[in-house]
């Protein structure tokens, strides 16, 4: 599980996230799209960030990088990336910080590239704008590089987008965001339009390369299958908060949030004991105006008084942490020699 | 989600025979088409009462196609597809070759098939309320009065678990959650109480929690009103839990049929095999075989007379490109698979 410690991190940092908060100012009010999310990733290891849509994970991805839309405020928290806080940089600051530190994978690798530039333009373009450390190559050579490196052929690089297949686009949006060896790339949905002999041969891949060159990767998704597989740590959100993070293996043997617990257990697998798949009542909630306390209670089968009065404080066993009033049981930490 | 049930042992409600469509592509005003999409390419099989027969494959291998051509909302190029008469003639099951039909025949055909579409966005006329939209096939097929449609929609939507249904009657789409919206569409698709539905990857848009809800409620509505399902999706778990049998399709053919766990335990044609060890499992302690699968999937214009995952296939050897597409066969009881090699 966690090889990728001994890989050459080293030059690349860590990424702490303190209390983020984010609001996005509608008509209807203020919608409390993240709330105090914190959580740590050290360098070269992977995070999968799950959670239905509507949750906030994408809006957390899109934080991390400052690239909001125009009603979207962040109002509190850093986000700490060696010794920087890209939440207090300015802009110009900022643009130099994104690609280069910290680059995204977007879902849609349709609406990602334009429509009307050359592959090549668009990655040299990224490359350009940010010149440290590519002295060592021209940056046709890189771009010529990081398409060996993401399995598409070199040639595909004179091509416009339209004329790539949903797979191809994707991996050149993956080239697009390795262009600068960043030290955290954030993937939001990166394989989800995508068939699943591509997904699979894409993700296998991306995993390669970040091991490859160290990095940190954050994967944004509602697929728990693929979390499963390519994330080390495990973060659920419900409702704009973290409710539960870990590392992947404990997270699945041993779900503390009830949440977590039906998530994983409404997840169908073509593996494994044909078992009924949970369903879970109700729908989540409007961030308007979110439920007091804890944000899951309308929906949680073991809700009480007090999950409806006060927010929940944090439970955690062994690596992993979750915030309920009435955590699943645990078991008793396993006797004998650590490690 | 009740344990394998011998289906297969059900009368025959529907027959797919040698199905095929081709859609022209170079086709001018005054010019014939040169170059086809085979978008399906001689596909037969047979569907009993009560049972759900799951397509599945990837984008563009003529699953949705197929299942549009069973409802005749697409014409044949060639093929029939033969459905169950409801009236049992003396001499014994009648059956009504689909392509065939034409006028009032039609009509009276499309009250016993129905279709449930993917997005549940894009589905329902936003200026109609939910009662508008369930009671409009009884419109059209002018079924009861309004104090009947009135009744016969609210029983519906309960039904479907829309409860209670005077608070739903009369909302707009738009007012509704993606998942209650999915719920309406079932509901429109079962008020004329058909006896065959196509669903075309109906949870493929909504949220695991809400998911696993309609899964359930599909399920429920073929045990309790006998339904029938074709039930299109490129999901294999979601496939596994509401689908007795799976059919596979690759390039607008079937490459292997059988009944589901059979299927996913034991898979035949190459094509399955590199399918289903490509899907990802929710299990972190769990390690899957490698694909071998060569290049990306092609489209199915003008395909060549040899096998069509030739170029693909990790086994591929001389007959493959020797021989014609092969057939599909029985290789064990039930279980059939279009490979020269197993």
């Amino acid at each position: 599980m966690m090889s990728s410690q001994s890989s050459p991190a080293a030059g690349k940092a860590d990424l702490r996230v303190r209390d983020l908060t984010m609001r996005y100012l509608t008509r209807q009010g203020e919608v409390q799209a993240v709330e105090r999310v914190s959580f740590d990733l050290p360098a070269g290891q992977s995070l999968g960030l799950v959670g239905e849509s509507g949750c906030g994970k994408s809006s957390v991805a899109i934080s991390l990088m400052k690239l909001l839309p125009d009603n979207a405020r962040i109002i509190g928290g850093q986000v700490l990336l060696g010794g920087d806080d890209i939440l207090a940089l300015d802009e110009n600051r900022i643009r130099e910080f994104r690609w280069d530190r910290i680059a995204m994978v977007f879902q849609a690798a349709m609406n990602a590239l334009n429509p009307v530039y050359r592959v090549k333009d668009q990655i040299i373009e990224a490359i350009e704008a940010h010149p440290s450390g590519v002295a060592r190559e021209t940056p046709l050579d890189r771009v010529r590089r990081l398409f060996d490196l993401v399995g598409l052929d070199p040639a595909m690089m004179e091509r416009f987008p339209h004329e790539l297949s949903g797979g191809m686009r994707q991996r050149a949006v993956i080239a697009m965001a390795l262009a600068c060896e960043p030290d955290v790339v954030i993937a939001d949905e990166p394989t989800t339009a995508l068939d699943v002999l591509v997904q699979d041969r894409i993700l296998r891949e991306l995993k390669a390369i970040q091991q490859q060159l160290g990095m940190s990767m954050v994967y944004i998704t509602h697929d728990i299958g693929v979390v499963a597989e390519f994330a080390d740590q495990l973060a659920v959100m419900y409702a704009g908060q973290l409710v539960e993070m870990g590392p992947t293996a404990d997270v699945f043997q041993h779900p503390i949030h009830p949440y977590t617990a039906a998530l994983l257990s409404s997840f169908p697998s073509i593996k494994g004991d044909k078992r009924p798949l949970e369903t879970l009542a109700g729908e989540p909630p409007n961030l308007v105006q979110p439920p007091t306390g804890c944000r899951f209670h309308p929906r949680c089968p073991y809700a009480t008084q007090i999950c409806r009065d006060e927010e929940p404080p944090r439970t955690e066993n062994r690596a992993s942490w979750a915030t309920c009033w009435h955590p699943l049981e645990l078991p008793s930490p396993a006797p004998g020699p650590r490690g | 989600m009740s344990a394998a049930t011998p289906l297969i042992t059900q009368p025959v409600l529907l027959e797919s025979q040698d199905l095929v469509k081709l859609f022209p592509l170079d086709q001018g005003l005054f010019r014939r088409a040169t170059s086809f999409v085979h978008a399906v390419d001689g596909v037969s099989f047979q569907l009993h009462q009560g049972e759900s027969l799951g397509l599945v494959g990837e984008s563009g291998c003529g699953k949705t196609t197929v299942g549009k051509l069973l409802v005749k909302l697409l014409e044949p190029t060639a093929g029939q597809v033969l459905f169950r008469e409801a009236q049992e003639a003396p001499a014994g099951p009648q059956f009504l070759d689909v392509s065939t039909i034409k006028g009032r025949d039609v009509k009276t055909f499309r009250r016993r098939v129905q279709m449930i579409f993917q997005d549940p966005y894009e589905s329902m006329n936003p200026r109609r309320t939910v009662y508008d939209t369930v009671a409009e096939p009884l419109k059209v097929q002018n079924i009861g009065g309004t104090p009947h449609r009135v009744e016969r929609v609210t029983r519906l939507l309960e039904l479907v678990g829309l409860s209670p249904a005077s608070t739903f009657l009369f909302r707009y789409p738009h007012e509704l959650s993606g998942g209650q919206r999915q719920r309406v569409a079932i509901a429109r698709a079962l008020v004329i109480d058909p006896a065959f539905v196509v669903a075309d990857e109906p949870t493929s848009m909504l949220d695991v929690s809400i998911r696993t809800g309609i899964m359930r409620l599909m399920q429920g509505l073929r045990e309790d009103l006998g339904i029938s399902y074709l039930y299109v999706t490129h999901d294999l778990a979601v496939a596994r839990y509401m689908c007795d049998r799976i059919a596979v399709m690759y390039l607008g053919k079937v490459v292997e049929m059988g009944e589901t766990e059979e299927l996913l335990a034991n898979p035949q044609h190459p094509y399955t095999a590199a399918l289903l060890s490509a899907v990802p499992v929710p299990d972190p302690q769990y390690r899957r075989a490698p694909v071998e699968l060569k290049g990306e999937i092609r489209a199915a214009v003008n395909p060549p007379a040899f096998c069509r995952f030739y170029d693909r296939c990790p086994m591929a050897a001389e007959i493959c490109r020797t021989s014609p597409h092969p057939p599909l066969e029985e290789k064990s009881p039930g279980h059939f698979a279009a490979c020269h090699l197993v």
